[in-house]
């Protein structure tokens, strides 16, 4: 499958990932070709029936009781943060 | 004392020819002289590696006997580190102090061991070459206009270097076993699940796992035995007992049934590396082990579906690096969306962004079950072919790389560097533990054996790898100072 110019921009903003210039998008373009057409060999491989593995042995999520565990700990994971104020993150205004 | 194993050092200490000060200080101290061109580190820790040895000295003089106290390690610079840098090779987490330690960070604390401090490593882990770190390359101490391999290629230099006898890595799709294989060292990728992941920097989380890169296997088998284990705080880690890793080690190989993967000695192996994997292979047939070619008919398959799957997951991990809650943020944001773009524009690198890229599209409406079902159905297929082969022989035994040590600046085109992975990857869609170690050279440069065994048969791989270095001296052997000056 091909992936076009289109596609690249669609993904970085998915991605919410700035791209600088349409040059930098072009060489994603280039890029992501060569690597799709590598994935591409995928394709010629008859998976009918085949149960897709998401790990490795199997395994599923484990559940624990529904109970509190963890302590407080706001400030020491706030001190890492680029902005904060009164124990919250500062973002630009979202809402007018 | 800078080419010792651990077990080694370990009697040193034991015996008082040296206290853990003064084997720390002169790794330092070395690390200070000549690591500069080699840059295997992003932060040494000397003030806390030094308190932590006079501890562990302190202790000692009290009968403190724990085999590890005392000896000291280097950590890769993807698990967290409470109040220290913790990079991940990447400007997004250059201002990043940890506000906790991972759970393998703890353990070796607790075991008594000294970080000196974190190493170099491709950026976010995303590499085979460790050209991909923000903090620069890292030169391979065997010939400096060579690569070290990636991701874990600072882990694998410092130790090849005499910076530190053993270093913490991780393993995506052989970023252990081929920087292990390209600096001549010994590195393991224990089975999915056996070492536990919380900590350490999320790449692609069905496929990450943490592990020791050493001297020799024996020193392999004391970390391995420090860092396994159920975890709590990582609900795929597995529990399950973790062994005695030493106590097979000793175990004769009289009728090992060893099978050599067709597909791993076909084209594009190059020819020095084949005749030393062949060499190898001899050497155990004089331990008494028998040897068969098996098929691992899906391995063609492999770097492909890995290029989904690592991607995928990893374009959904990285979505947490938005500028808000830590790491680097871009300057006067104009808006909430601006914010987002702008900092992960500037904190990625090239590689990361590619990846992201590929992951998001291979996520996104129309293009899922093409490709990310598709690669995980694949992704069955190539663990099958494991277990088929494990029902007739007991390990698999190939080339970890099909080349030595690449030049630096040797592979711009991103397809050719993720088919350098060839032999590696499969092993972490399968979820089985591996092995690399030195096994010769093609002129200066190392060349590894790779050792693959069932789910957690980490203790029969160490088996096999320590009865070759008892065969062997290529573990032994290490840069002479003037290459590494």
């Amino acid at each position: 499958m091909a992936i076009e110019h289109a596609d690249v921009l669609r993904a970085a903003h998915l991605a919410r990932l700035g791209l600088n210039s349409d040059a930098e998008a072009a060489g994603y373009v280039d890029d992501l070709t060569r690597i799709l057409e590598m994935v591409d060999r995928l394709q010629a491989v008859d998976t009918d029936g085949v149960a897709p593995l998401s790990h490795p042995l199997d395994a599923t999520q484990r559940l624990r009781p529904d109970e509190v565990t963890e302590t407080n700990q706001r400030e020491a994971f706030q001190a890492c943060a680029p902005e904060t104020a009164d124990g919250l993150y500062l973002v630009p205004r979202v809402v007018e | 004392m800078h080419h010792m194993t651990l077990t080694e050092l370990a009697k040193g200490l034991k015996a008082g020819d040296f206290s853990s000060r003064e084997l720390t200080t002169s790794l330092l101290d070395r690390i200070e002289r000549l690591d500069g061109d080699i840059n295997s580190f992003i932060t040494v820790t000397r003030n806390q590696a030094l308190s932590a040895a006079d501890a562990a000295d302190q202790a000692r003089a009290k009968g403190d006997s724990r085999p590890l106290a005392g000896l000291p390690l280097a950590i890769k610079d993807i698990f967290c580190t409470q109040g220290i840098r913790t990079s991940c090779g990447s400007k997004m987490l250059d201002n990043f102090q940890a506000p906790y330690n991972a759970t393998v960070v703890e353990k070796l604390e607790a075991a008594g061991m000294i970080s000196l401090g974190k190493t170099n490593m491709d950026e976010f882990a995303m590499g085979s070459s460790n050209e991909s770190s923000f903090y620069g390359p890292v030169k391979n101490p065997w010939d400096r206009t060579a690569v070290p391999g990636g991701s874990s290629g600072g882990s694998a230099a410092a130790i090849a270097a005499g910076f530190a006898p053993a270093a913490l890595g991780t393993d995506t799709g052989g970023s252990i076993r081929q920087p292990a294989a390209f600096c001549g060292i010994t590195g393991l990728k224990p089975t999915y699940g056996r070492v536990s992941r919380y900590g350490m920097i999320a790449f692609a989380s069905s496929l990450d796992q943490g592990g020791p890169m050493a001297r020799s296997a024996e020193d392999c088998a004391h970390l391995l035995g420090a860092i396994a284990g159920h975890d709590l705080r990582d609900s795929t880690s597995v529990a399950r007992v973790v062994p005695d890793y030493l106590a097979e080690l000793d175990a004769p190989l009289d009728g090992l049934k060893i099978g050599l993967p067709k597909e791993y000695f076909g084209n594009g192996l190059d020819t020095e590396v084949e005749s030393a994997i062949r060499e190898a292979i001899r050497v155990y047939e004089s331990l008494g082990a028998k040897v068969c070619e098996v098929s691992l008919p899906h391995t063609h398959l492999a770097v492909p579906a890995y290029y989904v799957i690592a991607p995928a997951e990893a374009s959904s991990n990285l979505s947490r690096y938005d500028g808000v809650r830590f790491g680097h943020r871009c300057e006067n944001p104009a808006d909430l969306e601006d914010l987002y773009k702008r900092t992960r524009a500037e904190g990625f690198g090239d590689e990361v962004k590619r990846r992201i890229l590929i992951g998001t599209h291979t996520l996104s409406e129309g293009f899922f079950d093409a490709y990310y079902r598709k690669a995980q159905q694949v992704r069955r297929l190539i663990r099958q072919d494991f277990l088929d082969a494990f029902d007739e022989v007991d390990v698999l035994m190939g080339p970890a790389a099909p080349t030595t040590a690449f030049d630096l600046g040797a592979k711009k085109d991103p397809v050719s560097m993720y088919l350098q992975d060839i032999y590696t990857i499969a092993i972490n869609l399968a979820g089985i533990p591996g092995i690399s170690v030195p096994a010769g050279f093609a002129g200066k440069r190392p060349i590894g054996l790779q050792i693959l065994g069932q789910h957690f048969a980490e203790s029969q791989l160490l088996n096999v790898a320590h009865q070759f270095q008892q065969a062997t001296d290529w573990h032994r052997r290490h840069p002479t100072d003037q290459e590494t000056t």
